[in-house]
């Protein structure tokens, strides 16, 4: 089932939450919505989830081209699946999971073998059919997380919606499940939005990324696209490092030679550390100087910190380990930098 | 770290349990011990028939009346109000917080005149309340009234900050999962409140049988109608029948400990529980 949310708006008291937010979800797509804290993002999942409603007049939330706007959560067939797990604390992992049947009225209701064969069937999907009889309490942060799924997903949702799914897991953990959330996605099919503030789990999961800043959105697209092509000066800095250079400073560290005279204009341009690259600096050519700082050379990559003779702005710079040997640089040394790529956000100057 | 660094010196340490163990003992334990020993002072035949005398019995049956009415009220009233807090936004929200603690800050005393100057014949509904032919004030209903008030911040006291250290979450997630308001609140709310919930009745319930200030201003002291069992002992004792008074007030006594006894369950349950 397909989702849109169309112009939604809340404000909780003076503070708006959400600004007039359009979202369009494919059928089957796991689609993340990233962000940093008070952006809106979990606010929005609450809206769609019937949670939260939008301020009235103010917008609609369709599932499969149907309003639902009004509709309550519980009507709504969503799976939802909380930052913090949300399970009931004082029920075994099988009722946590059977509840959602357990509550349909009677005549909808399967009887209670049939309900508990599908509470095993969905733990055995988590993987984790012989902690049935556990208590939230005596499972791990991951295992709860995969409860919580199982539960959401009992109720035969048309969508699942996590919020910060992983965001109270350790990085070990985090990373396997949220492979191990891909796979199950690829699998199941299900439409699902998950919210994060992780980059990195944005973009390695999802078939969409949608960024989020101050209650609007900032950028939709796949993750190559707007890591490749961010539409403004938040998502470069959300998505990954970079720095941020005065344009007039750059003049000359560009590689084609005729641009440098639109360089020279006033602005800011966003470079990637790994889209800098170095000469030495007796080597000549148009690169501009600078002096090495920092060498961090622990790890796959060398980061490097760099004071611009010009201005003393510092620049950070990724080079492969190869490369760096190849320098044989030390601290203090002079360099040359290019900048491969870069990119400004003025209209009327592009790199 | 060595322990050394926060251990005091073995003096210390007996001094100040010492003067805690002195302290319980002078102003605790003696006086429960005194109102034993004076209770049983003419023998338990004595005893027994203090607290079977009629006027004693009414008191005993008035107090557990009272208790009868005013503790599931405050559990519904505090439940509600608990939840409302906790769980809601909503304008206003400080202004009920504060006024639930209202009659722990009030003397009971000013409570159950409070009451009269409603209620009583000169009071705002007297005269409507005596033409009708009700009586509330030196009548059971007042005695009711009264105590509900003292005792009301007891239960949602207790369950405000147990319920806000929960949040909504789990409420949201039954949401989610098709129940309705009625089905969280019974299988998913009330199972996580329930110590929180029990200990507040103890507490409440230990209350309303002890409740003296504000009862007496609205009971009229009328024997073996309007006497509650504390007020029942206050009569007793100034007529000089020490033995009948500290008789009934042993069953008050036993009460307490009863409650105490019942406390530490609770809490021993609660620290078990997850």
């Amino acid at each position: 089932m397909s989702i849109e949310a169309h112009g939604i708006r809340k404000k909780f008291g003076a503070f708006t939450a959400l600004d007039g937010v359009d979202l369009h979800v494919p059928q089957g797509k796991l689609v993340a919505v990233l962000g940093p804290s008070g952006s809106g993002k979990t606010t929005l999942l609450r809206i769609i989830a019937g949670l939260e409603f939008p301020d009235p007049g103010s917008g609609r939330v369709l599932f499969h081209g149907d309003d639902v706007t009004d509709i309550p959560a519980g009507r709504r067939k969503v799976g939802f699946v909380f930052q913090h797990y949300a399970l009931f604390r004082h029920m075994s992992v099988l009722d946590n999971v059977a509840f959602g049947l357990r509550v349909r009225r009677r005549r909808d209701r399967p009887t209670s073998a049939a309900i508990s064969e599908r509470a095993h069937r969905l733990l055995e999907l988590v993987q984790l059919d012989g902690l049935a009889g556990r208590f939230p309490s005596q499972l791990s942060g991951g295992q709860r997380q995969r409860v919580a799924l199982a539960r959401a997903l009992a109720v035969e949702p048309k969508v699942l919606l996590l919020d910060e799914p992983f965001g109270a897991l350790d990085a070990r953990v985090r990373k396997e499940l949220r492979r191990w959330l891909r796979r199950f996605h690829d699998d199941i099919q299900l439409t699902t939005i998950f919210v994060t503030h992780d980059q990195e789990e944005a973009l390695e999961i999802a078939d969409e990324v949608v960024i989020m800043n101050q209650g609007r959105v900032e950028q939709v697209g796949t993750p190559q696209q707007v890591y490749d092509k961010p539409a403004s000066p938040f998502v470069y800095q959300f998505l990954g490092n970079v720095n941020v250079l005065r344009a007039p400073a750059l003049a000359g560290a560009l590689r084609g030679e005729g641009r440098t005279a639109e360089a020279a204009r006033d602005g800011q341009i966003y470079v990637r550390p790994h889209d800098i690259e170095l000469t030495p600096h007796d080597a000549g050519g148009t690169g501009l100087s600078a002096i090495v700082r920092h060498i961090h050379a622990a790890g796959p990559h060398a980061r490097l910190l760099l004071e611009q003779v010009q201005t003393r702005e510092h620049v950070e710079v990724e080079i492969s380990r190869s490369e760096l040997s190849e320098l044989n640089l030390s601290v203090n040394d002079l360099v040359r930098m290019r900048l491969r790529q870069a990119h400004s956000f003025d209209e009327d100057y592009a790199i | 770290m060595s322990p050394r660094a926060t251990r005091d010196p073995a003096w210390a340490r007996w001094f100040l349990t010492a003067v805690a163990l002195v302290f319980l003992a002078f102003f605790l334990l003696l006086p429960l011990a005194v109102v034993f020993a004076q209770a049983l002072e003419k023998g338990v035949g004595y005893y027994l028939a203090s607290i079977r005398e009629p006027d004693a019995l009414a008191a005993i049956r008035l107090t557990l009346l009272t208790v009868a009415i005013v503790v599931p009220v405050n559990v519904a009233f505090g439940v509600a109000a608990a939840w409302a807090i906790a769980k809601f936004q909503f304008s206003g929200k400080s202004i009920l917080t504060t006024l639930i603690d209202l009659p722990f800050a009030v003397s009971p005393v000013i409570a159950g005149l409070i009451y009269v100057l409603v209620f009583g014949a000169q009071g705002w509904l007297g005269p409507w309340l005596i033409a009708h032919n009700m009586r509330v004030i030196f009548a059971v209903p007042g005695i009711v009234l009264a105590t509900a008030f003292v005792t009301c911040p007891f239960v949602a006291r207790e369950l405000i900050p147990l319920m806000q250290s929960q949040g909504t979450d789990e409420e949201c997630s039954a949401v989610t999962l098709g129940a309705s308001g009625w089905q969280t609140f019974w299988r998913v709310t009330l199972p996580n409140i329930k110590w929180g919930l029990f200990y507040g009745v103890i507490l409440c319930n230990a209350r309303a049988m002890g409740e003296f200030g504000a009862v007496s201003v609205v009971s009229g002291h009328i024997r073996g109608e309007t006497n509650t069992m504390p007020l029942h002992v206050e009569i007793l004792y100034n007529e000089y029948n020490i033995v009948g008074a500290f008789a009934v007030a042993s069953l008050l006594a036993l009460l307490a400990l009863a409650t105490l006894v019942f406390k530490s369950v609770v809490e021993w349950r609660q620290a078990r529980v997850p």
